[in-house]
């Protein structure tokens, strides 16, 4: 299919691209990779008036150690996010998540900034936004103001963005020492946006046996944005991880998320044979289990090909026990 | 109408287009690079991947504008003098790892491009590496085999992968 | 016990033996894993594909498609589409209606079924979402689609018909006027009322062909010009012969003046099995606007237009005795036909209609198919076409008896299927089998899989109540394909034969061209017709070139569907081969100076019989060609043709097994082990018999578990891109294990079998069983498709279906 006709401006600077911006009006669209944008134009589901192209500002581009948080060029691209070395050291969770964003070929166009502007609640980023209380730094001709990524995600499609603005950078915060991360994603085929998404950190104590300090948990497709899941992060604090997720590397018989690659991420629990009734009702669980079962509360996950709200709140808990899981071994170097 | 300089297959081209123009009807349709079809409107088949700057991207989700000054490298560039295969090229007529043909050459592109990262790869990340590209013919046994293949050619003998008008790291 | 083979090992064995890429000396080129001919082009990018094709002066037509399922057109105005830059003509259908025709149906099942009219783009009335009701031609692509949106078109709504059952309730809001019900078509054998009378078992199921989007990798394409008195017609097509002589009845062009051009075409599984309005409407536009006019679909328009498949509803009830012996099998369809019959819509659920018996040996069989007119996109031939839906019937039913009885799933089978001498065996549906051995496929496939060792794993998984299970899946199959019997054909009312042609001409230098009559689109035709000309000529490999898909060119046959192209095209080659030879052989006798009946050829050469007197094929080509000294009354010519009717179908068979771990706390699935022993008796080129194997189980298990065509409560379409409708990608799909075993067919010369919709028609039930199989203890006993994990996650949790 092919898109509509649109003007299109290329502009030097981030200076240029504002004032671009500013007198194109609310039908200018920022074009950044173009990879959320690209597929709405041809199928002609939008029809801006003017594309001003950020994509190859340098001012965009580039990860920095900014002291308590790394700079996220809103322009970077997944790929250059997924393997740089600063977001791999000191914000692994982002790094776990951006490899999942659909397939190489996009990674390697899409951009950082572009796919959580897009604000699309299936996509695996905004989750991890919220999870990780990341800000945006966000610039227009009127100035700049920053923005907790907990206001960014307006509705569904739809941000705290306002016409003639644009995201510079995201502030990813640092979290420091002990903290274990996993993304655990739930798809029907490797292409398939998530059915549910848990982007999960876990910071892990290990005096006076081993327990969960404190945890971050965000949610993929659970509602018209991203979800953070308050309730589980209050419950699991505190949660001992005797033997039940912290030691059980292995993870034995391994879960099954519809392809071969998804095999790494076991189930706690699984394989050991350790309380799991074959009914998958209830059964006895530690307090990680007991925390997951609120993962849904409060959520409102939409019904779509891939599952249903009943379906999507009972995958949410299983996969929040899954992600704090995997996040609470790799804290402690497993 | 905006002027672009782009390099195709060691050929540049100087073409006023509408910005609208996607950068694989430049190709199809103005520069007779017809080897690279189009498959989805949703950049999900990949059948129409390519070489921007020496990674692999999906053609039919970029705007001919964005690569102006870029070069671009599509499966009629891999075969110098069109008879000197580049091995991957090679290791998919090998192993019958193509069928109809019409995904083929953007799933070659995607497996010259796995390889750049990971010269030696698992099954598993041949089958992660080639996600954004589908095939309905061959079931892809005989294309993880052909990357196998095409990865172990190129280790053992990369003057051969060098042999193409490109090799894999020029791409 | 069965013996345990290492599946690597066998991996590894047929690649070793895939490396004999040329035969050793000596040897057949028949059996050789020669690698294609047709590569060196498409993975070069030198391709020809429909859209590649731009020609001076060329228009590029748009659709205007109804958002609508049901509707009556009261208005369209293509006024302002046709003031847009750029934009030549727009067109509706009540400008086309005087010209356009009706879509044709070549196989009305019944005397009395109902066939509407079918208009190429709609008139008065739309029917599915997508129909077309304008079209708008433009200089370029870009200005054609920026038309579309300028055409006004006002729908009067009209309601929906979308359920097959409710479709055929009294007072239900009707999809034409005559009616919902399209056809009942009957089949019946034996006495199903005795079977079914104090049968000790009685197996009731009812299950869901879900409708299926074929998805050919390339998009459908044509292209039509015109001198003002000839027609060219390019398509991505697999049926150029047919859709030339359907063109010339619907379009009133004459067919001598229409040529039809399958250029490369990028994969078809049935669904350009077909006579599409495109073509159709593009023909007309030529015609109109004196201009070469093209036409290329997107994703998105194809999805909507492309005829979908399968899409039944299978009422079925087995009857067996205690000990698992079956006595009987009643099946009652009702299969969507869609909004319109195209060209063998009606007759898909009857392919499958002798098959429901699979290769079980039974007394009574009775078959209802009830064709119903819904307001979707109609349905017709996709990959195996009647005959999955009917091996899904059978085996799933196996499965569950097996079950039932407390036996295992092989065994039962083994207690029931055909033995292997006794064949030839007519079937409970009157087929007559040639050949199989149900018990080898059978035995090879358990010990590759490693089918105790599995069982024992299952076992110990369920009594430690894992969350992940194991579930074994089991599929042996027989298929009627090879179409078809033109005797048969006729009998079941299909407006055509199906025999195929081809011609085989000696050049001047001794090299060959093989006419065939088969139109390949991915299927490897140049390099296996090659195989069998060099072999059935002793010429080399590389002396043969095979020339298709152009009716200018390759004017006779009837195309590449129904896996018939090796078991009838083939055979019409080696049949064209034999001719030259005979005719060969009189010229080498008279240049020998010896009687024809002394005369023999082997290894390329006519020699006398007992002497050192000999000829080449090639000189004795170029002897024909110069003429200067020929028999009295032989033509200078070898060339040769053979038309080539089949007397029976070709029935290849194997058994699939299918490992599969369900996560019961998710619904996910994963497939652990797939293999597939099968047998399509000898083989011309394994490798490519193995690709056509690999493919076949992709598509299958593709139905089992990703994909479904989904339309909403309104009648549209939710499927409409690759991103909602799933296709597996490599990530998505395991290794398949493949291997053989060859029992000849007894039906032709070269003891072939058809192969090209053997995995799909095996693979999907091997899945769902695992699936089954690995819940049972839950008290799952299905789980619809696509088993989706929300679905198997429900079937966990509901304790049932």
């Amino acid at each position: 299919m092919i898109p509509a006709s649109f003007d299109y401006v290329r502009p030097a600077s981030l200076e240029e691209a504002v004032a671009a911006l500013d007198g194109a009006g609310e039908e200018a669209k920022v074009l950044s990779g173009g990879q959320s944008l690209l597929p709405l134009l041809r199928m002609r589901l939008s029809y801006p008036s003017v594309l001003v192209d950020v994509g190859r500002l340098e001012e965009l581009r580039g990860i920095r150690d900014e002291g308590g948080h790394l700079a996220i060029g809103a322009a970077a691209t997944h790929d250059e996010v997924v393997r740089s070395p600063l977001v791999n050291a000191e914000c692994p969770l982002v790094a776990l998540a951006t490899a999942t964003v659909a397939d190489p070929a996009v990674r390697h166009r899409g951009t950082f900034g572009g796919s959580l502007a897009h604000a699309d609640p299936a996509g695996d980023l905004p989750a991890v936004a919220v999870a990780l209380d990341m800000e945006f730094v966000i610039r227009s001709s009127s100035g700049e103001r920053i923005v907790a990524a907990r206001d960014f995600f307006v509705d569904y499609l739809e941000t705290a963005l306002a016409p003639g603005e644009i995201i510079t950078e995201i502030r990813v915060p640092k979290l420091g020492d002990g903290w274990g991360f996993h993304y655990e994603k739930f798809h029907r085929t490797a292409q398939a946006w998530a059915t549910v998404g848990v982007a999960a950190a876990v910071r892990v104590s290990t005096q006076g046996g081993r327990h969960i300090e404190e945890a971050r948990v965000g949610l993929t497709n659970m509602g018209s944005t991203p979800v953070r899941a308050t309730e589980v992060e209050a419950a699991v604090r505190g949660a001992e991880l005797n033997g039940q997720a912290g030691t059980n590397g292995s993870g034995g018989g391994g879960s099954v998320n519809g392809h071969p690659r998804s095999q790494e991420g076991a189930a706690p629990g699984n394989g050991n044979g350790a309380g799991s009734a074959p009914h998958g009702g209830p059964g006895p669980r530690g307090a990680l289990r007991q925390a997951s079962e609120l993962a849904a509360e409060g959520t409102s996950p939409p019904t779509d090909l891939h599952g249903g709200p009943g379906y999507r709140r009972h995958l949410a808990r299983v996969l929040t026990y899954r992600a704090l899981g995997t996040a609470a071994r790799s804290a402690l170097g497993g | 109408m905006t002027r672009i300089n782009v390099t195709v297959d060691g050929v540049t081209y100087e073409e006023d287009v509408e910005p609208r123009l996607l950068l694989v009807h430049l190709l199809r349709d103005r520069l007779g690079r017809t080897g690279t079809p189009i498959g989805c409107d949703t950049s999900n088949c990949g059948a129409c991947t390519v070489m921007l700057e020496g990674r692999s991207v999906k053609s039919c989700s970029v705007l001919a504008v964005q690569v102006d000054g870029q070069d671009i490298v599509t499966v009629e560039g891999l075969a110098s003098g069109g008879t000197d295969w580049h091995p991957m090229q090679r290791a998919f007529h090998e192993e019958h790892a193509l069928q109809c043909g019409y995904c083929t050459p953007g799933m070659i592109m995607a497996a010259i491009d796995l390889l750049k990262d990971d010269p030696d790869p698992s099954d598993e990340a041949i089958r992660k590496g080639l996600e954004g590209n589908l095939c309905r013919c061959t079931g892809y046994t005989n294309i993880v085999r052909a990357v196998r293949r095409g990865a172990h050619s190129m280790s053992q003998d990369p003057e051969a992968a060098a042999a193409g008008a490109r090799s894999a790291e020029e791409l | 016990m069965t013996e345990e083979i290492d599946a690597g090992m066998v991996a590894r064995r047929i690649a070793e033996d895939g490396d004999l890429s040329e035969p050793a000396p000596g040897r057949n080129e028949v059996g050789a894993a020669r690698r294609r001919k047709e590569d060196a082009r498409l993975v070069t990018g030198r391709t020809r594909w429909t859209d590649n094709i731009q020609l001076p002066g060329m228009l590029y037509v748009a659709f205007v498609r109804s958002p609508m399922a049901h509707a009556r057109v009261t208005r369209v105005d293509t006024s302002a589409a046709r003031a847009m830059p750029g934009v030549v003509a727009a067109l509706s259908g009540a400008d086309l209606a005087g010209e356009q025709g009706s879509l044709p149906c070549a196989w009305p099942v019944t005397e009395d079924i109902v066939l509407p009219d079918h208009p190429p783009m709609a008139v008065e009335e739309v029917r599915y979402a997508g129909e077309a009701v304008a079209c708008v031609i433009a200089t370029d692509r870009y200005k054609a689609a920026d038309a579309l949106e300028a055409v006004e078109v006002d729908y009067e709504p009209l309601p929906a018909v979308l359920d097959m059952v409710k479709a055929l309730e009294e007072g239900s809001p009707k999809v034409h006027e005559a009616g919902n019900r399209s056809y009942v078509w009957k089949f019946g054998t034996g006495d199903v009322d005795a079977a079914f009378r104090d049968a000790p078992v009685v197996i009731e199921r009812t299950y869901v062909q879900q409708r299926l989007i074929p998805s050919a990798m390339e998009p459908r394409a044509v292209v039509a010009e015109t001198d003002g008195d000839f027609f060219t017609l390019h398509s991505s097509t697999q049926i150029p012969h047919i859709l030339r002589i359907m063109l010339a009845q619907v379009t009133g062009i004459p067919e001598h003046k229409l040529r039809v051009v399958a250029p490369d075409v990028g994969g078809g599984f049935g669904s350009k099995l077909q006579v599409t309005a495109e073509e159709v409407i593009l023909l007309l536009l030529a015609r109109r606007l004196g201009k070469p006019v093209k036409w290329t679909e997107s994703r998105s328009e194809g999805n909507l237009t492309v005829h979908h498949g399968r899409d039944q509803i299978q009422r079925l009830a087995l009857a067996a005795d205690a000990d698992g012996r079956l006595r009987g099998l009643r099946v009652d369809l009702l299969a969507d036909m869609g909004a319109y019959l195209m060209l063998v819509t009606p007759g898909i659920p009857i392919l499958g209609a002798f098959m429901y018996n699979g290769i079980y040996k039974m007394d009574a069989y009775d078959f209802t198919c009830t064709g119903v007119f819904t307001t979707k996109m109609p349905t017709d031939a996709y990959r195996g076409a009647g005959r999955p839906e009917a091996t899904f019937a059978i085996e799933r039913l196996m499965d569950e008896l097996a079950d039932e009885l407390s036996l295992d799933p092989v065994d039962l089978r083994r207690r029931n299927w055909i033995g292997h001498e006794e064949f030839p065996y007519t079937t409970v549906a009157n087929l007559t089998y040639d050949s199989g051995n149900y018990e080898a496929a059978t035995d090879r496939a358990l010990a590759v899989f490693g089918y105790d060792k599995l069982r024992a794993e299952q076992a110990d998984r369920r009594e430690r109540g894992e969350p992940v299970q194991l579930g074994i899946g089991v599929s042996t199959y027989t298929e009627m394909c090879g179409l078809a019997p033109s005797r048969v054909l006729g009998s079941l009312s299909y407006g055509a034969g199906g025999w195929e042609h081809a011609s085989v001409r000696m050049l001047p230098t001794g090299k060959v061209e093989v006419v065939t009559g088969t139109s390949p689109h991915g299927q490897g035709h140049e390099t296996a017709w090659s195989q069998i000309v060099a072999d059935a000529l002793s010429v080399p490999f590389d002396d043969v070139s095979v020339i298709h898909g152009d009716t200018s060119s390759s004017h006779k046959g009837m195309d590449t569907y129904g896996s018939r192209s090796l078991v009838v095209g083939g055979i019409a080659v080696v049949q064209a081969c034999d001719k030259v030879k005979e005719k060969a052989r009189h010229i080498a006798a008279h240049m020998l100076e010896a009687s024809p009946d002394d005369v023999e050829f082997a290894g390329g050469t006519f020699r006398v019989r007992g002497t050192d007197a000999a000829k080449t094929i090639q000189e004795v080509a170029l002897a024909a060609f110069a003429a200067h000294d020929l028999p009295p009354g032989v033509e200078a010519s070898l060339d040769s043709e053979a038309t080539f009717d089949p007397e029976n179908f070709s029935y290849p068979h194997g058994t699939h097994l299918c490992a599969v771990e369900v996560d019961t706390e998710t619904g996910a699935t994963r497939i652990r082990e797939y293999v597939a022993v099968d047998d399509v008796g000898n083989v011309v080129n394994p490798m490519i018999v193995e690709g056509q194997v690999h493919g076949g189980i992709a598509q299958g298990v593709a139905q089992a578990l990703f994909e479904e065509a989904v339309y909403d409560a309104e009648g549209n379409l939710l499927t409409t891109t690759m991103a909602d409708y799933l296709l597996p990608s490599a990530a998505d799909l395991p290794e398949f294990t493949t291997d053989r075993t060859e029992t000849p067919a007894t039906s032709n010369p070269l003891g072939v079998k058809g192969v090209g919709e053997a995995g799909t028609i095996a693979s999907t039930p091997a899945v769902v069983n695992a699936i089954v199989d690995a819940l049972r203890p839950f008290g799952v006993k299905d789980v619809p498709m696509p088993c989706t994990p929300e679905r198997v996650w429900r079937a966990v949790h509901g304790g049932g279906s």
